[in-house]
């Protein structure tokens, strides 16, 4: 990077392209990732109910991992936006009636996503204000006010209810969302996923996301080389509750219902963990942390149905003392070693 | 009215001893402990099992509590917490959720999880007339003990060697470190009697709110306001904040309709707000000073 900066000639230029191209580069693993993620749906059909909440979870996993592993934002409440567009979904889908512009899935998917990242873009202002501690305390209180407002606002949300009577319409106006076939709703919310996962790989290693990653390393040097600190976490804020809100308008629409657990604490610590879990800051640690989330819980649950939390927190202080970098950080080790070269961190 | 302030005040005051230590840990080491409820949640459960297993009088319970859950603290902290201190926030987070975690299940598997019924002693049950306003007898003592801990701390703080020393810990740790002043002993010391006291107050308010092994998780909410409301340079914004959120809550149960299950959110409202509301300007905190650096 300093070397490309130090020569801003046409040649400093083309490396610069080429530093980025090299970067962008799809590699091996990945196409075989998202075949396997694909080929799920065909070879354990039966089984996509559970798929479906993988990958809904390991959208929401990498909205904060934009948050998180990126801008470097401690958020303790990136479920308030997840909250957020399960509602704006549902309440859409359920004005619509299960017909027409309003209970159009990718209608909903749109406005979820507007919605929340208009809200995400204003309060990241008071995101962005404090330190880490303040952060955290910020992030906690605004997703205890949307809780406190969905549970007051009984008349619109269903209140501790749920949100009754939310139809989707058919997906593209083409197959309709099926109970008796799961698979539906997984491989809609995965082709979804499998969209915002492009995006957000353009996105992180375009020059915005490689002056995110600058900023992380040192907010203060960052801005010395003419970066706009705020602006570019404004951004990335932005970007990750869009992402959520799209991650919990799916979830609204495949289970054709809504309620206040959308807004709970433990779903913004849950997803913290997963990403945790997976590895900051490598989108795929998202995806591979949700399933591995989502896996240990149906295990543990089935063995101790009433103390799961136990081994879930003995994971995470064990991960934290002796793990750095979670699951992606042992793969990519292993990716180097096999490869015989460093995969670009 | 005056019932409600009392109350208040009361539960203010617990919400005090529960959370002073956290304060002081967080701007001693700026380290995010967010289990600091877990202390708390054991003391209370010492105190339960004191009485239940053993026929003690809570007043017996409170010292063992308060003991116990010190070396528990101290332990952990000489074991655990001391490799964290250097870690990033995020790291602290996880590794303090997944101990709340731990505590919420394990407490769950030994106690089960319905609530904990605590007997107040005879001699402090019921009420007395005070000037025509009844008054509950357990709170008075409550309120009483926690004023004098209070005055104690206070005093302990500004008069003692140990006070000063620890003073200037948490104005500049460097700087006390180059004095000669041992930061890392001060701190492990505080550390414990920081747990101690939550579990005291865990402990003192087993018969006032309702105990159960969700504890941690429902009042590291309510430690966490304390602590934005009134800094962490002081123990004067730490207390006066719990006042203020002790009556605001109580305030807040009394005027507004409760929907069955979602208690705790009960006037949250308000409560977030105004804590969103001083985060974003007066960052250090309602009472607390900037900080010099």
């Amino acid at each position: 990077m300093i070397d490309t900066a130090l020569h801003a000639t046409t040649g400093g230029e083309s490396r610069a392209m080429a530093w980025f191209a090299e970067r962008a580069k799809w590699r091996w693993p990945e196409f075989a990732l998202w075949i396997a993620a694909f080929a799920l749906a065909f070879v354990f059909p039966s089984r996509s109910a559970l798929f479906n909440e993988v990958a809904i979870l390991a959208l929401f996993a990498l909205s904060l991992d934009i948050v998180l592993g990126y801008a470097g934002i401690v958020s303790l409440g990136h479920g308030a936006f997840f909250g957020l567009g399960a509602y704006v979904a549902g309440l859409l889908a359920k004005a619509g009636g299960g017909a027409g512009l309003y209970s159009d899935p990718t209608f909903g998917l749109l406005v979820a996503a507007a919605v929340c990242g208009f809200v995400g873009y204003l309060t990241s202002f008071l995101v962005l204000r404090g330190a880490d501690l303040t952060r955290l305390m910020v992030t906690l209180g605004v997703a205890l006010i949307f809780a406190e407002l969905a549970n007051r606002m009984a008349w619109l949300t269903g209140g501790a209810d749920g949100l009754q009577g939310v139809l989707p319409g058919k997906i593209l106006g083409l197959v309709e969302f099926n109970f008796m076939h799961p698979e539906y709703a997984y491989l809609y919310s995965l082709s979804v996923l499998f969209i915002l996962f492009i995006v957000a790989r353009k996105v992180i290693n375009s020059p915005f996301g490689v002056s995110l990653r600058a900023i992380k390393g040192n907010a203060l040097r960052a801005g010395a080389i003419g970066i706009n600190v705020n602006r570019r976490l404004n951004g990335a804020y932005t970007m990750g509750a869009a992402y959520a809100g799209v991650a919990g308008a799916l979830l609204a629409q495949t289970t054709a219902f809504v309620s206040l657990d959308v807004l709970e604490f433990h779903r913004s610590a849950d997803v913290m963990l997963i990403v945790i879990f997976g590895g900051v800051g490598t989108l795929y640690g998202a995806i591979v942390g949700a399933a591995a989330f989502k896996m240990l819980y149906d295990l543990l649950a089935a063995a101790t149905p009433q103390y799961w939390q136990f081994w879930l927190g003995l994971i995470l202080v064990l991960l934290v003392l002796f793990v750095r970098g979670g699951i992606m950080g042992l793969v990519s080790g292993l990716y180097a070693r096999m490869t015989g070269k460093g995969e670009t961190p | 009215m005056l019932t409600v302030l009392f109350d208040g005040i009361a539960y203010g005051m617990l919400l005090f001893v529960l959370a002073v230590g956290l304060s002081v840990t967080l701007g001693l080491m700026n380290f995010i402990n967010l289990a600091h409820g877990a202390f708390a949640m054991a003391g209370g459960y010492i105190a339960v099992v004191m009485m239940q297993r053993f026929g003690l009088s809570l007043f017996w319970g409170l010292p063992v509590a308060f003991l116990v859950t010190a070396a528990l603290g101290a332990f952990l902290e000489r074991t655990l917490y001391v490799r964290l201190y250097d870690k990033p926030h995020l790291e602290q987070v996880m590794f303090t959720i997944g101990l709340v975690f731990m505590s919420v299940a394990g407490v769950d598997y030994f106690m089960g999880a319905s609530p904990q019924i605590v007997d107040v002693p005879q001699s402090l049950d019921g009420n007395i007339d005070f000037g025509g306003v009844s008054l509950n007898k357990y709170r008075l003592f409550v309120i009483a003990f926690c004023a004098v801990l209070t005055l104690a701390l206070q005093l302990g703080l500004s008069k003692t060697r140990f006070g000063s020393r620890l003073r200037a810990a948490v104005d500049d740790s460097r700087v006390a470190r180059g004095l000669g002043i041992n930061v890392t002993t001060i701190f492990a010391l505080t550390f414990a009697f920081g747990s101690g006291l939550a579990g005291l107050g865990g402990a003192l308010g087993a018969a006032i709110f309702s105990l159960d092994p969700q504890f941690p998780l429902k009042f590291m909410i309510y430690f966490l306001v304390v602590i934005a409301v009134g800094g962490t340079t002081t123990i004067t914004g730490p207390f006066f904040a719990s006042i203020l959120l002790g009556v605001a809550d109580v305030a807040g149960k009394y005027y507004t309709p409760t929907i069955a299950g979602h208690q705790i959110q009960i006037g949250g409202f308000v409560i977030y707000t105004i804590m969103v509301l001083v985060l974003i300007f007066r960052p250090q905190g309602l009472f607390g000073r900037a900080p010099g650096k």
